[in-house]
């Protein structure tokens, strides 16, 4: 290997070159580094980092980690998005060649569902559910940190790809035989292969942390019955993630090996079957879909109820129909490819089947209203998004029934009315539920509110901005226009809608701006909350003070009914007589570990993106290294002594806790 | 405000409806016009749930805020209630079978030819990258980018892929199907009219995927026995080399030719490609 070849290598196969939008990033992404190791450096925030944070098995600094990394995310992402509706803003339109384009609708697709949406509801899941089941931590603190770092170095091997070796670009659902080696050689497709399976790692092993929290480490009197909703959601969820992500694993996995081994699964020649990959995909991909609504319904629940100041009304029917609805997940997935030849039989049966899941979303629906009913609705901030969600997602749900009728479908298939269905349900689901959780819970993680009024000018424009950008879109499918065109003549006659469609994306840019603001902004002026109950809630969160101390609760709380806390409240009851007296708690320890597997993972995942498999090899012998060191480790972990607890207690509840002694 | 929301729909749909270019509102043939009578039945269907449910959200929202007047008044509890959530069970199981019984049998219908008591003509339709292939296995003859079709008459496409996965959609004449390598797959359509209709790859297959149109023209029969006739006798054969050429990645312009070559075999791109696995072409 001489000197010029490597020159070579690194200009036209390693880095990205020859155009402004990756120079661009490259100089964002050096800049953005230099400041960040700069600040750290200057304010000495090096061993803060690592103590505080990186090591941190606390599940409510991994929520806050989880959900500072998705916000990020959802950024990159959203740049992609109004990338995208630049370039269709006006038609030969030549902002983005179709290269960029197919790069940027891939990334935009892959980041938003498993780098953004997921992510951020397992930061709101890690804050706010072992709070509301009365637990110190979840099940398995170390693992919940080594799930954690998972998803972000698969996070960053993912977003790498944009300045290294390039993007991946055969859309999100990366189907081969486009996917395959013989039409996409190179690094890109390796990098959303190696990517997603190291952060689908990470997510599996949450959903087996989630369900052991759940199911053993409720508070005495919780029954399941009298779980809180959002919490059943999490349980139904990770139920859903244990059965569904390792058919993503084992896709990935005969993909990835298809690519850089040379086998055949799916590829035509030997005998593959590029249709399995199709089937491999969506039995993992749709229930992914309630991965990503079901605890979206939880946060809407928890905060309709708390805003209406009543109970959720049917509560059984609520967690019945999300069962129904988790159990259904796993038997729709042909209506993603009604398109594909299959038999009418088969066709009819998936049909029916997805018509299916309008019943108990129906009831879910009716059942919020009617906790709305006789209620004294607050009209804050979290409830405007939650409230905003009820009539935008009975639209996308109304859609996604006329989607399930297969005939219909095939006039609507891979059109912008699907796009536009999908977005109505994710969005006023998903990212909706993000953003009312974030006001929500904020108190509970920082301990002062988000600022009402720009909460609520970010809710208005959001919901604005989104209902110009995607209704157009069912109208424009309509009209025949097919998804990740990345460009349209004039006599299409598509123009006008295209147009409103770009106004409103940017709309969405400008309301995110203004959420964002109102975070740097509450965090300066934002009121404090003394009480550790802003919201005059129902559940156990609210019991304890804001932010949430170290241990959670200082006493494990007596639970005695669904809204356990409210009933106290209702009750006028004092704390019991030994609530004085405190106990050392025992906590688990940091561990830096966790941060050095995920990081050799990154190693071996780089490693297979180039096919360099001696790189790969020593990434997969740290891997091992790093489980060797955590069989022998004896960490026993740690007690919080009694005053601490007491100094921490009387501190945080203030000065109306002193006054009452 | 909710009224004039609830107004503005069938509004909306029906200016849809009347701006018609070439669209999926816009059907010219059988297999189009039920999926246009489907997807209008379900439109009305789901206004049903919408509009009710909009009017209830909207009186309750208003009707309960939290208002100076409320400062006293203390919501109910209310555990739920059997017969109304029964209720509301019910009502969307039977809106769902009212939608689910035309789906069936439409699902059934479509999968055979419109008009069963005329031979269809059979069209086989190869998807490479990124340009659409139209055999005509009777007549001989080949086309490329476009394909003449006779008036009132079946055609059965049988649908295929040289390269990626792609998906065949006319939506004036009906619904697309996939196009996949190593799979055949059947799709009944007819056109009612004469005109050219947009044909779409539906389905992303690779770089220029954006420009990978077709048009469609339905004709008279007798001038499609014309355009057969002229073709069979003034273009040129296609070689198995010239299928080579035609199937390398690319665009290209509409193409027709006399004949095509037999016993071709349009996966050697994607088993043999470039390279074998000696390193040698």
């Amino acid at each position: 290997m001489n000197l010029e070849s490597i020159k070579k290598f690194l200009l036209e196969d390693f880095f990205v070159t020859g155009d402004p939008f990756i120079y661009a990033a490259d100089i964002m992404i050096g800049l953005t580094s230099i400041l960040i190791i700069a600040v750290l450096t200057y304010f000495k925030k090096w061993k803060w980092l690592w103590n505080e944070w990186i090591t941190s098995v606390d599940h409510k600094k991994i929520g806050i980690m989880y959900m500072i990394a998705s916000l990020m995310m959802l950024i990159r992402a959203g740049i992609d998005a109004l990338m995208m509706r630049t370039q269709l803003m006006l038609p030969s339109m030549n902002f983005l060649d179709s290269q960029q384009y197919n790069e940027i609708f891939t990334t935009h697709g892959v980041v938003m569902l498993l780098f953004m949406a997921m992510p951020f509801l397992f930061g709101l899941i890690n804050v706010a559910m072992p709070l509301q089941i009365g637990a110190r931590d979840v099940a398995f603190p170390y693992l919940n940190s080594l799930s954690f770092w998972l998803f972000f170095f698969g996070a960053m091997l993912f977003n790498l790809s944009f300045v290294i070796g390039g993007s991946p670009d055969a859309g999100w659902v990366n189907y081969p035989t486009l996917a395959g080696e013989k039409l996409s050689p190179g690094p890109s497709i390796n990098y959303y292969l190696l990517s997603l399976q190291i952060s689908g790692l990470g997510t599996l092993m949450s959903g087996i942390n989630f369900i052991a929290t759940i199911i053993k480490m409720r508070a005495p009197g919780m029954t399941l019955m009298r779980m809180p909703i959002f919490t059943w959601s999490t349980l139904i969820t990770s139920i859903i993630i244990v059965f569904a992500f390792p058919v993503l694993t084992i896709a990935l996995a005969l993909l990835t090996i298809d690519r850089i081994f040379g086998s055949h699964f799916f590829t035509v020649a030997g005998e593959g079957l590029p249709m399995m990959y199709v089937n491999m995909f969506w039995l993992w991909g749709h229930p992914e879909v309630y991965i990503l609504i079901l605890p979206a319904f939880g946060i809407f629940s928890e905060i309709i109820s708390t805003f209406a100041r009543k109970g959720l009304f049917g509560y059984r029917a609520m967690v019945y129909s999300m069962i129904v609805i988790s159990l259904l997940s796993f038997v729709v997935w042909v209506h993603h490819f009604f398109t594909m030849g299959n038999s009418p039989a088969v066709n009819s049966v998936f049909s029916i089947s997805t018509m299916a899941i309008a019943v108990p979303t129906g009831v879910k629906i009716f059942n919020w209203l009617l906790t709305l009913y006789k209620g004294k609705i607050k009209m804050s901030a979290a409830n405007l998004w939650a409230l905003g969600f009820i009539p935008i997602f009975v639209i996308g749900g109304a859609t996604g029934v006329m989607l399930a009728s297969a005939p219909a479908d095939y006039q609507y298939h891979n059109s912008y009315f699907l796009v536009s269905h999908f977005h109505y349900v994710l969005i006023s689901g998903t990212v909706f539920s993000i953003f009312a959780g974030l006001h929500y819970w904020w108190p509970k993680m920082f301990g002062h509110t988000l600022n009402e009024t720009l909460g609520k000018w970010g809710f208005w424009l959001f919901a604005i901005g989104f209902n110009l950008t995607f209704f157009p879109m069912y109208i424009v499918g309509l009209m025949g226009m097919t998804r990740r065109v990345n460009t349209y003549s004039a006599d299409a006659g598509w123009t006008s809608l295209n147009f409103i469609e770009t106004i409103g994306a940017y709309l969405m840019g400008i309301a995110f701006l203004i959420i964002v603001y109102n975070i740097y902004y509450s965090a300066r002026h934002g009121r404090r909350d003394q009480t550790g109950d802003p919201w005059n809630g129902r559940t156990l969160e609210w019991s304890i003070p804001s932010p949430a101390p170290e241990y959670n609760f200082a006493h494990i709380p007596r639970v005695e009914g669904i809204d356990t806390y409210w009933l106290t409240k209702k009750d006028n009851r004092k704390e019991p007589s030994n609530h004085s007296t405190y106990k050392a708690i025992h906590m688990p320890n940091n561990s830096g570990q966790p941060f050095f597997m995920s990081l050799f993972f990154f190693i071996a995942g780089f490693g297979l993106v180039f096919e360099w498999i001696p790189i790969a090899i020593t990434g997969t012998l740290g891997i091992g290294a790093v489980m060797i060191v955590r069989s022998f480790d004896e960490d026993k972990g740690y007690h919080i002594p009694a005053w601490k607890i007491k100094k921490t207690e009387m501190k945080q509840r203030g000065q109306n806790h002193e006054v009452n002694k | 405000m909710k009224k004039l929301l609830s107004g503005m729909i069938p509004i909306v749909f029906l200016s849809l409806l009347m701006t018609g270019c070439q669209g999926v509102l816009d059907p010219r043939g059988p297999v189009a016009d039920t999926q246009y009578n489907l997807i209008i039945y379900s439109i009305v269907l789901m206004s049903l749930v919408l509009i009710p449910v909009f009017i209830a959200f909207g009186i309750i929202v208003f009707k309960y805020r939290e208002k100076a007047s409320s400062h006293h008044y203390e919501p109910p509890e209310m555990e739920g209630n059997k017969k109304l959530e029964i209720l509301w069970t019910i009502i969307p199981i039977i809106i769902v079978t009212m939608l689910a019984i035309p789906t069936v049998q439409a699902t059934y219908s479509l999968e055979k030819s419109p008009s069963p008591e005329q031979k269809p003509l059979v069209i086989k339709v190869i998807s490479a990258q990124w340009k659409w292939i139209f055999q005509y296995p009777e007549q001989g003859i080949q086309t490329v980018n476009y394909a003449n079709i006779p008036k009132d008459r079946p055609v059965k496409f049988k649908l295929t892929s040289a390269a990626a996965m792609n998906s065949f959609w006319i939506p004036q004449l009906g619904g697309q199907k996939y196009t996949m390598p190593g799979m055949t797959e059947v799709l009944f359509l007819e056109a009612d009219e004469t005109g050219t209709f947009n044909g779409k790859a539906a389905n992303f297959s690779g770089k220029m995927y954006s420009d990978m149109t077709f048009t469609i023209s339905s004709q008279s029969n007798q001038n499609f026995e014309n355009w057969i006739q002229k073709t069979l006798e003034m273009k040129p054969p296609l070689t198995a080399v010239g299928m080579d050429q035609l199937l390398s990645p690319g665009t290209v312009d509409i193409m027709t030719y006399s004949s095509y070559p037999k016993n071709y075999d349009y996966l050697s791109n994607l088993k043999g490609g470039t390279m074998n696995e000696f390193g040698e072409h």
